[in-house]
């Protein structure tokens, strides 16, 4: 019950691009297409998890006697998972790597990741604890991926006013998804 | 001999073709047409602020309508009718007791953001009246959560009502609790009764469920609207109340019918989750929209933070209605199966 609500706060309640503002920049950057948006999803759901648990293992057994180098050996370990995505991606399906483009390495400064492991070890979730709070948090990412691609497809046909047309229309929609994500506020909480 | 000639199912003829001249003035102005009775009875309810809070959010409506589209020459969006219906929508939903100020701030919102910035009607992906509520609802929750008891005389208007632009407002004393507000704080039940004839405290047109189910019916029977979508929200969240009501007493302590009558839901289901511009055009993306608005409601009504979710649960709805269409496309005739 704890895990359920734990993965469901980090993918509704708490979603982490659309209640805190993190990972926007793939949101904004790859939610063009959906097939891409839902790929660019599981590569950061990936990620996120590798993350998670390296991130407990180095707390657990190296942080606690050096917990000053905690900032860079996060920082350490998402860049060379990002790395090991990337040469997957790049040998399994070279057109995704395309269609994802900068933003595929770009997932190493994706705050989304840092926080998520930052959170982990603020809340002192265990290692199982953890890996579903990183498959929720992906599982958000995804979620708010998917649902922006599928209104910006629309939007891009329609006749949005050529003054606000582009990032400007991305951020107004960006901001009504996130006023009514509001209303998970609270959820499971009483 | 000669074989008896088969009926055709379709039969083809030139033009000119018989008109039925149903314009977008005409669906607009009936709607409006269906919730006179409504704006009625919350003015009879409320007295003169629901009058009141009604003309400022049109006037909202209105104005912002008439300046985002001074330059536009053809055709009129101004006297198409649906600038005045989300204004008359939005003042709705508010509550009685909302400053003035904020009813028209409220309007200008659903008109620039929930409808012009996307190119005007028939572009727009959320409702433009739930817009404008839900900016007012994340931006002035304590104001928009405040409500007052009906039948406090023709003339009455609370002291809130009269605040000044971006002033604290006077506090008035008397405040009462929604049905729903009962049901999730002080775990009490209203009599259905009061529900069905509006003698509750709530939103301006949200309180007489009896009108509010006429008022669809109407509107279903003229065919403004597709019959599946409200039904399908209806049928979804009297079924989740009925099971929640039957599994979890504590918490849900509304059974099905009273959840129906109670809040915002009937509105919600028969002027918001009806509005074709925001909604699936598939009859399985209406039935699949309607599942989830209802669901949705019944979730953040008994397991949520808030008393009410319908407005949440349409936006909600409203996000996901490209995808909906998307995958629930009929298959082209004679294509692959």
């Amino acid at each position: 019950m704890e895990l359920l609500w734990i993965f469901v706060s980090a993918c509704v309640i708490n979603n982490f691009t659309l209640a805190y503002f993190l990972g926007l920049c793939p949101f904004f950057g790859v939610s063009g297409r959906l097939d891409t948006a839902l790929k660019m999803g599981v590569a950061n759901t990936f990620v996120l998890t590798i993350t998670s648990v390296c991130a407990y293992l180095l707390n657990t057994y190296f942080l606690v006697y050096v917990p000053y180098l905690r900032l860079i050996s996060y920082i350490f370990v998402i860049a060379s998972t990002v790395q090991l995505t990337e040469m997957l991606i790049k040998k399994m399906s070279p057109v995704l790597f395309k269609a994802l483009g900068i933003f595929l390495p770009l997932i190493t400064t994706n705050c989304a990741i840092l926080g998520l492991a930052l959170f982990q070890t603020n809340r002192e979730y265990n290692f199982v604890e953890g890996v579903v709070f990183a498959l929720g948090a992906g599982a958000g990412l995804t979620l708010a991926l998917v649902i922006m691609a599928g209104i910006r497809r629309d939007t891009e046909l329609s006749n949005v006013q050529d003054l606000v047309r582009g990032a400007a229309m991305n951020f107004f929609i960006a901001g009504i998804l996130s006023m009514a994500f509001m209303g998970f506020a609270g959820l499971f909480s009483s | 001999m000669i074989q008896p000639q088969p009926t055709p199912n379709l039969v083809l003829t030139t033009a000119p073709f018989l008109r039925e001249g149903t314009t977008t003035p005409v669906l607009m102005n009936r709607v409006t047409l269906a919730t006179l009775p409504i704006i009625g009875f919350s003015i009879y309810s409320f007295g003169l602020k629901a009058l009141l809070v009604l003309l400022a959010s049109v006037l909202g409506c209105l104005a912002t309508e008439a300046l985002l589209n001074r330059n536009r020459t053809e055709p009129k969006s101004l006297l198409d009718g649906s600038a005045l219906l989300t204004g008359v929508l939005l003042g709705l939903t508010l509550p009685p007791a909302i400053p003035l100020w904020l009813a028209i701030l409220g309007g200008m919102v659903a008109i620039a953001l929930g409808k012009w910035v996307w190119g005007g009607l028939g572009s727009n992906l959320f409702n433009p009246a739930l817009v404008g509520r839900a900016f007012l609802q994340t931006s002035f929750p304590t104001v928009m959560t405040t409500w007052t008891d009906p039948f406090q005389g023709w003339g009455h208007i609370a002291k809130p009502n009269l605040a000044l632009p971006l002033m604290q407002g006077a506090v008035d004393g008397m405040t009462a609790a929604t049905p729903l507000g009962m049901a999730k704080f002080d775990h009490a039940t209203t009599a259905m009764d009061l529900l069905f004839l509006g003698k509750t405290a709530g939103s301006l047109g949200e309180t007489c469920a009896g009108l509010l189910f006429l008022c669809g019916l109407w509107l279903a029977y003229k065919k403004v609207f597709d019959w599946r979508l409200p039904v399908a929200t209806l049928l979804t969240a009297g079924l989740f109340a009925a099971l929640l009501h039957g599994f979890f007493p504590q918490r849900c302590v509304a059974g099905p019918v009273a959840m129906l009558f109670s809040g915002g839901l009937l509105f919600g289901a028969v002027f918001m989750v009806t509005d074709p511009v925001t909604t699936p055009l598939t009859k399985k993306g209406m039935w699949i929209f309607g599942f989830g608005v209802g669901s949705l409601t019944l979730l953040i009504r008994v397991f949520g933070g808030l008393p009410e979710g319908v407005m949440f649960s349409i936006l909600l709805m409203n996000a996901v209605t490209p995808l909906i269409n998307r995958y629930t496309q009929p298959r082209v005739f004679g294509g692959a199966r």
